[in-house]
């Protein structure tokens, strides 16, 4: 009798498997680097390049790691988010100018505005390779023990970042 | 017998090397092994396409990445593993015998392993079922 069910069973196990599987997002993929510390990096400031930026720049606060370039469409959509947040002071925002061409990016800044208290220049994209960078926009949360906590792919709007980012900063304030 | 030899030469031109301009090693080993590499790491922009035969920026990165790993002296495993550190399992198109992934490469032969079992019930019991259909 009980054999009778058992495709029944079986099919309402795989129901939920199947159901994640297949509304998952193909093209987003979960970073190995969430949780772990930040990689470690050595790069020239993008607007005075006898500056060198490190991790340091990111320890001791919430900070977001955004990578952008003036070649990526997404960068242009989300820079008027990005310009909004950082005039709330909500957060330090830190770009990395991924392989892009330095007179652009420095133009890309002085017209549309420099949300980034600081921009590394990776030219070579050494660095977006350790942080797993495959498609810019990226931007990522790093909490004050400099841990990457969240990830976020494609441009980042208003409500990205009050439903997957603010909900981080406000846990470490209590 | 031209046009044969043309077609020849467009058909096998690009077979075996990757878009690099000229191979990346001297050395035919450490060549061998590169375009292995090379060919079993996902395009992550791209996806479906190895960053063997991929012209994204990224791709050449990467090859070049590999290329200095490669030249430094790191093993396939080690390679594999920098790569997955940074870009998640699925950068591979082979999944690692590891993990949850045992499921994976273990699944196939549970599965058939459970239907050949299902058979040998199946045919037993009919068999069990036979004298007694002779009685009726």
């Amino acid at each position: 009798m009980k054999k009778k069910y058992l495709p029944i069973i079986v099919f309402v196990i795989m129901l939920p498997i199947f159901f994640i599987g297949l509304s998952r997002n193909k093209s987003e993929l979960p970073s190995p680097l969430i949780g772990k510390v930040s990689p470690s990096f050595v790069l020239p400031s993008l607007i005075n390049p006898s500056v060198i930026i490190d991790q340091t720049n990111l320890k001791g606060r919430f900070v977001l790691f955004n990578v952008w370039a003036t070649w990526c469409a997404g960068c242009r959509e989300e820079h008027e988010f990005l310009m909004n947040l950082s005039a709330r002071n909500e957060i330090a925002i830190i770009g990395l100018n991924w392989r892009d061409n330095r007179d652009d990016a420095l133009n890309w800044l002085d017209t549309l505005g420099n949300p980034y208290e600081v921009t590394a220049e990776d030219k070579q994209g050494r660095t977006a390779i350790d942080w797993g960078v495959y498609g810019a926009p990226e931007t990522f949360l790093i909490n004050p023990q400099g841990v990457i906590v969240y990830k976020h792919l494609g441009p980042l709007t208003e409500r990205d970042w009050m439903m997957h980012f603010k909900p981080f900063l406000s846990i470490n304030s209590i | 017998m031209k046009t044969i030899s043309i077609i020849l030469v467009m058909l096998f031109s690009s077979i075996g090397h990757a878009i690099d301009n000229g191979p990346a090693f001297t050395n035919e080993t450490l060549q061998l092994r590169y375009e292995k590499i090379i060919a079993e790491v996902r395009c992550l922009v791209c996806q479906n396409q190895s960053i063997k035969s991929s012209n994204v920026f990224l791709a050449v990165d990467l090859r070049n990445e590999i290329k200095r790993l490669l030249s430094i002296g790191k093993t396939d495993k080690e390679i594999a593993n920098y790569l997955v550190e940074r870009y998640g399992e699925f950068v591979l198109y082979r999944p690692r015998f590891s993990g949850g992934r045992i499921f994976l490469w273990l699944a196939p032969a549970a599965f058939l392993l459970a239907g050949f079992f299902m058979i040998v019930n199946i045919v037993r019991k009919k068999t069990l079922l036979l004298p007694t259909q002779n009685n009726d």
